[in-house]
């Protein structure tokens, strides 16, 4: 049952991921790709990232994807779908990709094979299990969940644990958390600026105009010109 | 048969030499920023696919902070792109060869 989801899955998203880059039609493309990370989305609900999934979906195959389609649109792209397809350039690239694809099957051949458990996270990793809590004279006192406390968690829970815990000397994610908001405050800034049109005269009342320059004579207008 | 953490990894290299292919072998820009954006999706794959072998979610956090990251990316990719389009009016990238020696 495992294995037919994961050909299924793995299958729509290569057969997905190939329509991508050998459509002409960029519109396609961009449909191509949303469902190759749909389908991205079920390899990751088998490899239990229930979080992930959702964001993925929610991110890259919803918010990401209308805004290619967005820019598709937007630009018009209809007169560079008839232009022929360079057939050597296909086959040399062609080969690049099964070189590599060559490299990594040799080196996967060489590595065991990996088989993955159905453990529960290892709770070793006493970032995750530190539970700080408020005593009744007001000082707060660090518990260790037991396995039991921790296999309770759903994955998302486990997630906002591991990203906003601070236990000192362990590894912290809240400083990246907080480096990728001033990254994301960057690039919208920067997405204005880019974006700016240059501000273009707006057209001018009849009443502004009169009251710049009064109507000049037709005689006067003639020894000008 | 079982699935292993190979049988990922593959998936993943599949991925990502299909995007690799991508960004070669396609003229329009806007379809190479798709298969750039493809290539992280398998770096995304092999990370979560890490993550469960080794039982440890830090790969799940580093796969939320790619995502987050690469949707900023595209934002501003999008965004120059717009901004090609104006001063040139093409998306192909032989016709951008101003910077050519």
């Amino acid at each position: 049952m495992n294995a037919l989801f994961f050909w299924l899955f793995s299958g729509g998203m290569i057969v997905c991921a190939l329509a991508v880059i050998l459509n002409r039609n960029a519109v396609a493309s961009a449909l191509c790709f949303t469902f190759s990370i749909v389908f991205m989305s079920g390899l990751f609900v088998m490899l239990n990232a229930f979080f992930l999934a959702a964001v993925q979906i929610l991110v890259t195959a919803g918010a990401v994807m209308v805004l290619f389609l967005f820019i598709i649109m937007l630009l018009d792209l209809v007169a560079m779908e008839h232009m022929p397809r360079q057939k050597v350039w296909m086959g040399c690239t062609l080969v690049l990709a099964l070189g590599f694809l060559l490299l990594v099957a040799k080196t996967l051949h060489a590595t065991p094979e990996g088989f993955i458990t159905q453990n529960s996270l290892k709770t070793s990793d006493h970032r995750l299990v530190v539970k700080p809590q408020v005593r009744a004279d007001g000082t707060t006192v660090d518990i260790v969940l037991s396995q039991n406390d921790w296999d309770k968690y759903d994955d998302t829970h486990r997630i906002g644990r591991l990203l906003f815990s601070t236990v000192p000397g362990k590894t912290s994610y809240v400083a990246p958390f907080e480096i990728t908001s001033l990254l994301i405050l960057v690039a919208t800034i920067g997405v204005i600026v880019l974006c700016k049109q240059e501000e273009r005269p707006r057209p001018r009342s009849r009443e502004e105009i009169t009251r710049e320059a009064p109507p000049v004579e037709p005689k006067e207008k003639a020894l000008k010109t | 048969m079982e699935i292993t953490l190979n049988h990922y990894l593959a998936v993943a290299a599949v991925l990502f030499a299909i995007g690799l292919m991508g960004v070669i072998m396609r003229r329009n820009i806007l379809i190479i920023y798709m298969s750039i954006e493809m290539m992280l999706q398998a770096a995304n794959l092999t990370f979560v696919a890490f993550s469960r072998f080794n039982n440890q979610l830090d790969g799940q956090v580093f796969v939320f902070f790619v995502i987050t990251v690469a949707a900023a990316e595209v934002a501003v990719g999008l965004a120059l792109i717009v901004a090609l389009y104006r001063l040139k009016r093409t998306t192909q990238i032989q016709d951008l060869t101003t910077l050519k020696f």
